[in-house]
């Protein structure tokens, strides 16, 4: 009677702290993926990604069930077993084959109920739904460490209209986006639209997404690229389909000319400085053509970051704040390697590499106000 | 022998360094590999360290992002490379014989040879952080491998020291698999085989098949690095996929190449310390046969965002949450080991028990990656570094931890400190939690792997804080096993032939072992043929004849020998020249480091027997 009195107490002793220890650890595991960050997977706002939390769902909580399970027979055992005499010999148990078919079918009754959601959710993701719009239809291109975008030119089926490290997409409508890269291999990510998918040079994939909320949706490349693959970001901006119509209508057309004299200069030493010699200011280019080596500048003045998501040009609200937007471009062009280590720019660009060439303090000014210009 | 025209007579009972230099006794040899290997574990720890300091907070600059990029790369291959595998082959080396009741390998010459060719490897790895070493990641993902993209030798280092430390592997696996089929103890049947053994054995299997894989792509790299071949160039039709699927085919055996050998000695340490048989033996040997069988068909899963296709991955899905099933069989059957057992906490035991409390954690959540529709959320983030770190960690490196401390007394013919090993264990259990598990929090939070630095506001700041406080832990953790270990190596009290009443042969004899390991071989009547010797069940004694029909002869050992550190000093200098393929004194250097090779292995294969009495009968 004793033994079994005190084998009573230990049961119950150990499920209560086991139960309290994993509701707390449950509890942890809950706060610690704020859903209010940026990047948390724990807080979609497109049906892909949240299709790929609902199986997440189930396999978290599976898995904590086991988890909890399993540890508690463990505890218990340890806590059961302990050796209480010496010269003790337990019974030399050699096996169940009763209780081994047992935890091998449940553990694979469980796994093969998991694939079903799985696979099913794995369709969905590589297939856009049939009302996807052409128009929805866009290119994203991984460069060594920035992200290419193109439209198709609703006025001209022959032509693409190119932007850079930001995207916007039409809210509620299902986008569609060819990957590509012309380097090494990205990935493009936005955690809270849609799981990753690999940009492979000359292997073209696809993905697809929708955001359900306007807003501006955080992206990060997420497959090791080099030197800079920390400094590879990009900006979802979802806006409703008539302000995305009009924003691709004024992304075509070339920035409104500034009579500042100060841009005009600007204006001549980004052509004598070399800078055209990898960046366009010219929007729209053939379909299919090849990109050039740095991003298209037609408009950056009007994009909320510059460099890839490194420096923010944007207040709270999202619109462009033209101090931090010249103090950012005098950053990045006063010593572009500080900003993203190992950058093209730095080891390419003769303004950079031959002294004798190196920008001066005024044709810098002299940029930063062209460059904040183009709107 | 007068066909040997370099006739040098083997070293007769050399002393100091000789000793160790000439050396073909498993159980020196195992002593070489696991000395190597730890200091080798604890270069890759400071790697790691490193890293961990630069993301203790947003933006550090303690490292540069050049650097940081060497780190990850570096600190992969070692731990990997360097550190897990070689201490397997430390143990396979020490334990494998006694286990069967051998008295040394099948080739002793050859396991000389695999020690010496890999420190080879370790050091041409190592030294390459001379001049920049490798940042192209650990799985060297084409095209970042190219000259294009990475001109300096870092990756030629990488690449030829994976060679050579592959020729190392391939040594000791041919080595071990024939060692197991063929120089068990009478009535040692491969169902009475210990399960060290036995998941040693499939290891062995594993590699010798899963290296080809690896030297195969290895060698596509080279040539297109040296020669501008196109493997892996897309601009003239090739592919990086390709570099992929190679990569893995090797990459997902290589897994279970590092973790079958660590449940093998967990599967040694429960039942002895719980003084019961492990439960269901058969089983755990099966599930061990079905992982490795299985291991082969799931290596896709490490390509889920790679663009393979809905079917693809649905096929690898179904693939890797399978392979599941069997490796959940082995835990259980831990769990039953002890169940019921009278239970002894030696610090060997808190390891293997702590193993299987981080282990399962570890494949529960290597099921959440095998979700394939969320991994695309999890691939390169840090839960990726969460799973494999309570895998390779909380399982290989604490089953290691466990075999060193249970294995301590055979090899040393010491006691270790009980109380420090103890608290080493609670110390090591708490760092991992504290380093490793909130990389779960973070990597789901959206922190992408491989990234030096990351900015404030993103959320990553506060559990990046823990992680890298979690590592001091694990500092002192290990200084105090090196401690330990180091001092009682030294200065600890005799240990006694048998000082856990285990089951298995190796117990049977003294500690250390003498040279020649069993006096007389053993006849093998049972499973834990040894405990059940003690307990008299069957019979008392371990009958007295000899297997090989010697008896009445003197125990004869093959001698020290020469050569095998000079073939593998031959490798080390031909592959050091090859790296530098640009100017005509490594092409040099190359072949002298070939001739030496192959004088080594020349005179090795006409060394005289040096045994007057044996030279006559043959």
């Amino acid at each position: 009677m004793h033994s079994s009195n005190t084998k009573l107490i230990r049961f119950n002793k150990i499920p209560k702290t086991a139960f309290l220890l994993s509701l707390a650890l449950l509890t942890l595991l809950l706060t610690a993926c704020y859903p209010d960050h940026n990047q948390s997977t724990f807080d979609p706002q497109g049906p892909v990604a949240l299709k790929q939390l609902e199986v997440f769902w189930w396999i978290l909580i599976g898995g904590f069930i086991v988890f909890v399970l399993v540890e508690a027979a463990l505890i218990y055992a340890i806590f059961k077993f302990r050796v209480k005499n010496e010269s003790d010999i337990p019974v030399q148990t050699q096996g169940n084959h009763k209780l081994e078919i047992i935890w091998t079918a449940i553990p694979a009754v469980l796994l093969i109920i998991l694939m079903v959601p799985t696979i099913q959710t794995l369709f969905y993701m590589y297939e856009a739904p049939k009302t996807t719009k052409p128009e929805h239809t866009l290119e994203a291109i991984g460069h060594q460490w920035w992200f290419e975008f193109r439209y198709p030119d609703p006025t001209n089926s022959e032509k693409e209209i190119v932007t850079a490290n930001e995207v916007y997409i039409p809210v509620g409508y299902p986008v569609a986006i060819n990957l590509e890269s012309v380097d090494v291999i990205h990935s493009f990510w936005v955690p809270k639209l849609a799981g990753k998918t690999d940009m492979v040079p000359s292997e073209g994939n696809f993905m697809w997404f929708q955001a359900d909320e306007p807003g501006e949706y955080y992206g990060q490349c997420a497959e090791y690229c080099g030197t800079s693959h920390a400094n590879m970001k990009f900006k979802v901006i979802a806006v409703p389909e008539p302000d995305f119509k009009s924003w691709l209508q004024a992304q075509s057309n070339p920035a409104l000319e500034s009579s500042d004299p100060l841009v005009q200069e600007g204006a001549g030493v980004f052509k004598s400085a070399g800078c055209t010699g990898c960046h366009s200011i010219k929007t729209v280019v053939n379909k299919g053509s090849k990109g050039r080596v740095g991003p298209n500048l037609a408009h950056v003045g009007s994009r909320r970051d510059l460099a890839a998501g490194m420096l923010r040009n944007s207040d709270e609200n999202g619109s462009v704040n033209d101090a931090l937007l010249q103090k950012n471009l005098r950053t990045w062009l006063e010593n572009p390697a500080e900003v993203k280590p190992g950058n093209l720019m730095s080891s390419g660009a003769q303004v950079y590499t031959n002294p004798d060439k190196k920008l001066t303090e005024e044709q810098i000014s002299q940029l930063v106000h062209y460059l904040s210009s183009l709107k | 022998m007068s066909t040997f025209p370099i006739s040098i007579p083997r070293p007769v009972h050399p002393t100091g360094i000789w000793n160790w230099i000439t050396t073909i006794d498993h159980k020196r040899i195992g002593i070489l590999y696991g000395v190597t290997a730890f200091i080798m574990f604890l270069s890759g720890g400071i790697e790691a360290t490193l890293m961990r300091l630069q993301l203790a907070g947003p933006e550090l600059d303690i490292v540069s992002a050049a650097v940081y990029n060497q780190l990850f790369t570096m600190h992969g291959t070692t731990m990997i490379f360097l550190a897990v595998m070689p201490l397997s082959a430390a143990f396979f080396n020490f334990v494998i014989p006694l286990q069967i009741g051998a008295r040394d390998v099948a080739f002793p010459r050859l396991n000389a040879f695999s020690y010496w060719t890999f420190l080879g490897g370790a050091l041409m790895l190592k030294l390459s952080w001379i001049g920049g070493a490798t940042d192209a990641g650990w799985f060297g993902y084409a095209p970042l491998t190219s000259v294009a993209q990475n001109p300096g030798t870092g990756i030629d280092f990488w690449i030829i020291s994976l060679q050579v430390l592959g020729i190392a592997s391939l040594a000791a696996s041919f080595n071990f698999i024939v060692t197991i089929i063929n120089m068990r103890a009478p009535g040692m049947t491969m169902m009475r085989l210990p399960l060290f053994t036995w998941m040693s054995f499939l290891t062995a299997i594993l590699l010798v098949l899963a290296f080809p894989v690896i030297t195969v792509a290895l060698i596509e790299l080279t040539f297109d690095r040296y020669f501008m071949f196109n493997f892996f160039n897309v601009a003239n039709g090739g592919s990086v996929v390709l570099w992929q699927h190679l990569f893995w085919v090797f990459g997902h055996p290589e897994v279970y190449i590092l973790i079958l050998p660590a449940m093998g000695i967990v599967s040694e340490v429960l039942p002895v310390f719980s003084k019961k048989p492990l439960f269901g033996y058969k089983t755990v040997v099966l599930a061990g046969a079905i992982i490795a069988f299985m291991g082969w068909m799931v290596w896709s899963h490490h390509m889920f965002t790679v663009g393979l296709g809905a079917v693809a991955n649905a096929v690898f899905t179904v693939t890797t949450m399978l392979i599941a099933v069997p490796t959940g069989i082995k835990v259980f059957n831990w769990i039953g080991t002890i169940w019921g057992g009278s239970i002894r906490f030696n610090t060997p035991m808190l390891f293997s028990l702590g193993f299987i409390a981080m282990f399962l954690l570890g494949g529960i959540s290597g099921v959440m990656h095998a979700v394939s529709a969320h991994d695309a959320q999890q691939q390169d983030t840090y839960f990726v570094p969460a799973h494999i770190h309570y895998v390779l960690f909380g399982g290989a490196i604490m089953a290691i931890l466990s075999g060193i401390f249970y294995w301590f007394p055979k090899y040393s013919g010491k006691m270790y400190s009980e109380r420090q090993g103890k608290i080493s264990f609670w110390l090591i259990m708490l760092g991992q939690n504290v380093t490793f598990f909130p990389m779960h929090f973070v990597g789901l939070d959206g922190m992408p792997r491989r990234i030096y630095t990351y900015v404030e506001g993103m959320g990553w700041e506060f559990w990046n804080g823990v992680s890298t406080g979690g590592v001091f832990i694990l500092i002192i953790g290990f200084l105090l096993v090196v401690v330990n270990i180091g001092r009682h190596w030294k200065n600890g009290e005799p240990a006694p032939a048998d000082p856990w009443d285990a089951r298995t042969l190796e117990w049977s004899i003294p500690s250390p072992p003498p040279e020649y390991n069993f006096e007389k071989i053993p006849i093998v009547r049972s499973l834990d043929d040894w405990w059940e010797t003690k307990q008299g069940l069957d019979y008392k004694e371990v009958p007295a004849s000899g297997g090989s029909g010697n008896e009445g002869h003197e125990i004869h050992l093959p001698q020290p020998s020469y050569w095998p550190i000079v073939a593998a000093f031959g490798l080390f200098i031909a592959a050091y020249g090859v790296v530098f393929n640009d100017l005509l004194i490594p092409w040099a250097l190359a072949a002298v480091g070939l001739t030496i090779g192959f004088i080594g292995v020349y005179s090795w294969s006409l060394e005289p027997v040096n045994d007057p009495e044996e030279d006559s009968t043959n």
